[in-house]
């Protein structure tokens, strides 16, 4: 955890993210730890008949949690959205059905490396002890500009 | 299982009902561009709030897996020999290369396998050309999960699926 140098404002860095702000996500940041909030919007439904979000919504959700989470701990002073971790790859499991409400999520670095890091995040609802839905990933770091997305 | 390339007509009914009445996809523009048995072909059109990367334009990584997680879903349904609700349990995606700014994102999936149970599906994000991928993906889905909307590989089908969408018009199930 980051204890020494003073905390970025993680929210601010991802609504500088367009497609962040589309979905509606934002970062609830608490002295060490912090919850990413995707606030429920009718353009996040996939399945109207039940209903339930969209998959891939949660999926993105998830992934912009995880990138949230590697900025809190990772991030300097002048933290840009265009420098953050870039995903490699990510494995999502779809737990339950994701309600028409607000989802939470929160990530944890399972492995920092060099130029690669591990993360799981999870994303639940009313009860924390019922998630919606985890995902794990590999993560490039800013300095090595090799592949990956956004 | 004959192995019938979709017509037009059933591919703009895949369309409405697969698109119009699933909020997300049409929210970033989806389209429904070709259909087999077992196969679908989406797009998705460059859009600013797509934007992952203010400073380069490249769109986000979730705008991928929503396109993919979307069209797999699709590929199960044209593989079921029959109409079910499915579910997804779970979908890996390798993103291989940045998508570039203002061009527009096209995904293929293929359910290649069916079980009891389960459906196996995998796919591929790209531009314009399917062997210079953006991402690949593979994903699991539940078959007969819970109550969804029929796939419309039919007239029939399609009048049935409507008729459910209009009963839940508000969102209410």
């Amino acid at each position: 955890m980051s204890e020494a140098k003073p905390p970025i404002d993680v929210n601010a860095l991802m609504q500088a993210i367009p497609y962040a702000r589309y979905l509606g996500i934002t970062v609830d940041q608490r002295g060490n730890e912090i919850t990413t909030v995707l606030h429920f919007s009718q353009h996040l439904i996939g399945n109207p008949v039940l209903p339930a979000l969209h998959g891939g919504v949660i999926g993105a959700f998830l992934e912009t949690t995880a990138i949230a989470q590697l900025a809190f701990e990772f991030a300097v002073g002048d933290a840009s959205a265009a420098a953050l971790p870039k995903p490699i790859g990510l494995t999502i499991d779809y737990l339950r059905s994701g309600r028409p409400m607000d989802t939470y999520g929160r990530a944890e670095i399972t492995k920092q490396g060099r130029r690669v890091a591990t993360v799981r995040a999870e994303a639940w609802q009313d009860d924390r002890s019922r998630p919606i839905a985890a995902a794990h990933g590999h993560f490039l770091l800013q300095a090595a500009d090799d592949t990956p997305t956004s | 299982m004959s192995n019938p390339d979709f017509t037009p007509e059933h591919i703009a009914m895949m369309k409405d009902v697969l698109i119009e009445h699933v909020p997300h996809a049409k929210a970033i523009g989806m389209t429904v561009e070709g259909a087999k048995r077992g196969e679908a072909w989406l797009s998705v059109p460059y859009a600013e709030n797509l934007i992952g990367n203010p400073e380069t334009g490249v769109i986000h990584g979730g705008v991928i897996t929503s396109l993919l997680d979307n069209a797999c879903g699709i590929a199960v349904q044209l593989a079921l020999a029959e109409r079910q609700s499915i579910a997804t349990l779970d979908l890996r995606i390798d993103y291989m290369k940045p998508a570039t700014p203002k061009l527009g994102l096209m995904a293929h999936t293929h359910c290649y396998k069916v079980t009891k149970n389960i459906a196996f599906v995998r796919g591929t994000a790209y531009h314009t050309d399917e062997g210079d991928p953006i991402a690949a993906c593979v994903g699991t889905f539940m078959l007969a999960a819970n109550r969804a909307i029929p796939v419309p590989v039919t007239a029939e089908a399609a009048a049935e699926a409507m008729k459910i969408l209009a009963k839940n018009k508000d969102g209410a199930a």
